[in-house]
């Protein structure tokens, strides 16, 4: 048994405030899914369930696959999923000609994304969905709630949003909406690489540097680009984002096409 | 893939103990929430303070300054914050938000919280989960309704450290006077409510005076500069010495094992220590400690944890583990101070749900004891409760409520207050309400409560388990047993004794056939009504023919459960728990079932317990589970984990 007289750190509190809302939505919602892009914050977020269910996850995982994955990360996905014992939902996105056509074109792609989501909320009947945002990443991420609320179509309300606080969490059941679930939202980019370092999580390679360029954010092939960089360890990442002023999302095309281009994703229901 | 595992097994090779890099563990960031009074300048004090300490990101001062020129302005620091397009448009801070930023001694979040007053949600969503505050004030205009409302909402939520920025000093000429006026209002409202604001600072965040650098245009100033105050706030002391406060969140099961999860609040707990569970008190004792990372010895506030006992406790949500000697308060009818969120507003007789820890009950407004006047700080009168109003009200439960003071243990004295499953309010408990009045529009109770209300209310539905069998075979101890073990969960349960029955409302029934009919016809009559009202009503009665039962299972329809408490008339005999059966043997009873007349076994019961094979505790054990998964609305006790 492993003594724990030492005072939580700060990664133990963000691990043990994961734990309990992943317990809460799993007792609060009927039937759950966690989105797995097969980046690193959805990783750890499969590795916070683990421990939150007592090794096992009792709801699927869905992939929401728009074929256009990195190589590396498909690997990855049949690998882990084997070992983790996921219970893995692989849907294939609908057809880039089905998304708004006055969209951006880098947003388009990601728009495929929340178009496979409704898909898969429709086939499924979700009531709720685990992901992985976290407020560092993103201006309009930073003003979500742990449980937030989706109207039809997975449609986000901003302006609406509900109180939340002391760990007391809205959960409404009407037909046709969902709640998402964010058990990562008050963690930071560094926070979830020291906890990987900490935790031993396997990750796509592709974040590691190799001839001076790293990705920072994991997405399509096409609208995610690697950044300068010679950090091929995790320490070095860590020291690299100590001092770093580049945005984790500079190398997401779709985040910088138009000052709304991410607002309107969200909108209509991507993460 | 080999390149993932390689990896992992690369840095494996830099922990500490294997002499690698040895790397000071990462601070918590401080959580600060700048409040206060719409334009008073809270969103250009943060942008300030972000372009001072030098923590804006690559390109965002190029990207707010396009996106001000673009609408015609000239340099909005609100941007930086008011991502929403609605925000932008409009001017406004329309939700809470965050933004990260570090000085030399450690890392802060800012939270950002919006000053109209529609969007106190918002606002109060911010400041809960700040351990300090920066409430900003106008030097020129001085307090204002939002400043009070928020400093207010301050003191409910728990943030008892502010410090006070009077900005736009640069209006008032950086005077001396002006902020001494100011300073003086605010000062005094808050020591009304137990705050004792920490530093007043007076400052321009327009033009970076007292915020980074200490301002030559203020010399009369010896304070500390906002960036200098921050960094003299100390965190919160850790809640480990509290007493222990462990909400269960959800029970699982692995293997044989039942655990109760949830996080600890207060306190610490460790393998061997006799705990109770609120609000019933039945006693138990620690066997397993995870926290997460395999067994522990022992567990501390602040950890998500799963605990099983040596005893086999009953485990229910909301239920909150206490050290022995130390439980909450219990009481069905508790005073609060609340505040209210909701456009649509709480009147006297609303019926909400009280959300405390993770429990949840509903509950009636019984009283309004008074609304507070935040601008005078005085009493008022009334009973309805408008948005971002604060009142101090009586609620009542049907079922007892586990509480501690908030004055004593506040996050076990506090709760959310929900409608429909959305949060519309909060409120800090003052203490269980005595000799309560009922006035008012209370007594209008709705006149017809169906069984689905009364089910919903209770948490399970209503039922009756007609447990069948001879003489001495165990159906009294079952049923008591069960009773005891649902009663402790919070189930609406009643008894049904044959021997009871007889000597009151049937007393004038013999044991002739059609009297034995006739018994059994009431009895069922009466579970039936009882069932009707939402309770599992426990009948405990001979009933030897499948025509009786019938009978039963006629009159009471849906939700009537036939169980066989089996026993052969040998060891029933042996028991014989009443002398019966001698006196039957001696033929001083006649048509003793067993003896004298005959057992017509259960054709097809729902359930059989063979209580010669079974010992009663084992027997008792299987009945309550039954019950609880035929009756039970809620999955909230005992998930199995992992599908």
């Amino acid at each position: 048994m492993s003594s724990t007289d030492q005072h939580l750190d700060h990664l133990d509190q963000l691990e043990a405030q994961s734990i309990y809302i992943l317990r809460e939505a799993r007792v609060r919602l009927k039937r759950l899914s966690l989105l797995w892009s097969l980046g690193k914050d959805s990783n750890v977020l499969i590795w916070l369930c683990r421990k939150a269910f007592m090794g096992e996850l009792p709801f699927p995982v869905a992939h929401l696959d728009t074929g256009l994955e990195f190589p590396e990360s498909y690997e990855f996905r049949n690998r882990y999923a084997e070992e983790w014992g996921l219970n893995l939902i692989k849907d294939e996105c609908p057809p880039i000609e089905m998304t708004d056509p006055t969209l951006p074109p880098g947003t388009r792609i990601a728009a495929r994304k929340s178009l496979g989501l409704a898909a898969a909320l429709e086939k499924y009947q979700f009531d709720g969905l685990i992901t992985g945002i976290r407020r560092d990443e993103q201006a309009t991420r930073a003003k979500e709630r742990i449980f937030s609320p989706r109207g039809l179509d997975g449609a986000w309300q901003a302006a609406h949003q509900p109180p939340e606080f002391w760990d007391q969490y809205t959960i409404e059941r009407h037909p046709g909406t969902h709640t998402r679930v964010h058990p990562l939202l008050a963690w930071t980019e560094v926070d979830v690489w020291r906890y990987i370092k900490r935790e031993e999580i396997p990750l796509v390679p592709l974040y590691f540097a190799k001839d001076g360029k790293r990705f920072r954010s994991l997405g399509e092939i096409g609208i995610t680009f690697p950044v300068d960089s010679n950090a091929s360890t995790i320490d070095e990442i860590i020291d690299e984002l100590e001092t770093t002023r580049t945005p984790e999302r500079a190398g997401r095309s779709m985040d910088h096409e138009a000052e709304d281009a991410f607002e309107r994703l969200r909108a209509t229901g991507y993460l | 893939m080999a390149n993932a595992a390689l990896r992992i097994d690369t840095l494996s090779a830099a922990t500490p103990s294997q002499g690698g890099i040895v790397k000071k563990a990462p601070l918590a960031p401080y959580p600060i929430v700048i409040v206060g009074h719409v334009d008073h300048g809270k969103s250009t004090l943060i942008g300030r303070l972000l372009h001072d300490t030098d923590s804006l990101p690559e390109g965002r001062l190029a990207e707010l300054k396009k996106v001000s020129e673009q609408r015609g302005l000239h340099m909005e620091w609100s941007f930086l914050l008011d991502a929403l397009q609605i925000e932008r448009d409009q001017g406004i801070t329309l939700d809470t938000t965050r933004i990260w930023f570090r000085t030399p001694k450690r890392p802060y979040v800012i939270i950002d919280a919006p000053g109209h007053r529609e969007f106190l949600r918002n606002m109060v969503t911010g400041a809960a989960a700040a351990d300090a505050a920066v409430l900003v004030t106008d030097a020129e205009r001085g307090i204002s309704e939002q400043t009070r409302r928020h400093a207010y909402l301050l003191s409910l939520l728990g943030v008892r450290k502010v410090i006070v920025a009077v900005n736009k000093m640069d209006l008032v000429g950086h005077a001396e006077d002006a902020w001494k006026g100011v300073a003086g209002d605010v000062s005094d409202y808050l020591q009304k409510l137990g705050i004792e604001p920490l530093y007043v600072i007076p400052l321009s965040a327009r033009h970076g005076d007292n915020i980074a650098d200490r301002s030559d245009k203020m010399a009369w100033y010896r304070g500390p500069t906002l960036l200098e105050a921050l960094d003299l706030l100390v965190p919160a002391a850790p809640r480990t010495e509290a007493a222990l406060r462990l909400p269960i969140q959800d029970v699982y099961r692995k293997g044989d094992t039942r655990l109760a999860v949830g996080r600890i609040e207060t306190g610490r707990l460790k393998i061997g220590d006799k705990v109770e569970i609120a609000p019933t008190g039945q006693p138990a004792t620690v066997a397993s400690i995870d926290a997460g990372k395999g067994p522990v010895n022992e567990a501390r506030a602040g950890q998500s944890v799963a605990v099983s006992f040596i005893e086999d406790a009953a485990l229910n949500r909301g239920q909150i583990i206490a050290l022995a000697g130390h439980m909450p308060h219990i009481a069905t009818t508790i005073r609060v101070r609340a505040f209210w969120l909701d456009p649509e507003s709480l009147t006297a007789g609303s019926r909400i749900s009280l959300r405390l820890a993770t429990s949840e009950h509903p509950v009636v407004v019984e009283k309004f004891e008074r609304l507070v006047d935040v601008e005078h700080l005085t009493d008022g009168e009334g009973s309805e409760l408008g948005q971002g109003g604060i009142a101090e009200i009586v609620l009542r439960s049907s079922a007892p409520i586990a509480f501690d003071h908030a004055g004593e243990l506040p996050i076990t004295g506090r709760a959310g207050l929900a409608r429909g499953g959305r949060i519309v309010g909060g409120c800090i408990v003052l203490g269980a309400a005595a000799n309560v009045t009922v006035t008012g529009p209370v007594t209008a109770v709705n006149s017809s409560v169906n069984r689905e209300a009364f089910e919903a209310r209770n948490g399970h539905r209503g039922g009756v388990i007609w447990l069948t069998g001879l003489s001495g075979a165990g159906k009294s101890t079952l049923s008591m047993g069960t009773q005891r073990r649902l009663f402790d969960d919070g189930w609406r349960v009643a008894v049904l004794d044959g021997d009871n029955m007889r000597k009151g409302l049937n007393k004038d029934l013999g044991f002739s056939p059609a009297e034995r009919l006739e018994n059994v016809r009431r009895v069922a009559e009466v579970a039936k009504l009882m069932a009707e009202t939402g309770s599992v009503v426990l009948v405990s009665l001979i009933s030897p023919t499948v025509e009786l039962r019938d009978l039963a299972r006629a009159t009471i329809g849906e939700g009537f459960h036939e169980v066989w408490v089996k026993a052969d008339v040998s060891t029933c005999a042996a028991r014989d728990p009443k002398g019966l059966y001698a006196a039957a043997q001696a033929g001083k009873i006649q048509q003793f079932t067993g003896v004298s007349a005959p057992f017509e076994a259960p054709v097809k019961p729902d359930l059989v317990l063979d209580t010669s094979e079974m010992d009663i505790p084992t027997s008792n054990e299987v009945l309550v589970a039954h019950i609880r998964r035929h009756f039970a609305l809620s999955q909230a006790d005992g998930h199995a984990v992992g599908i």
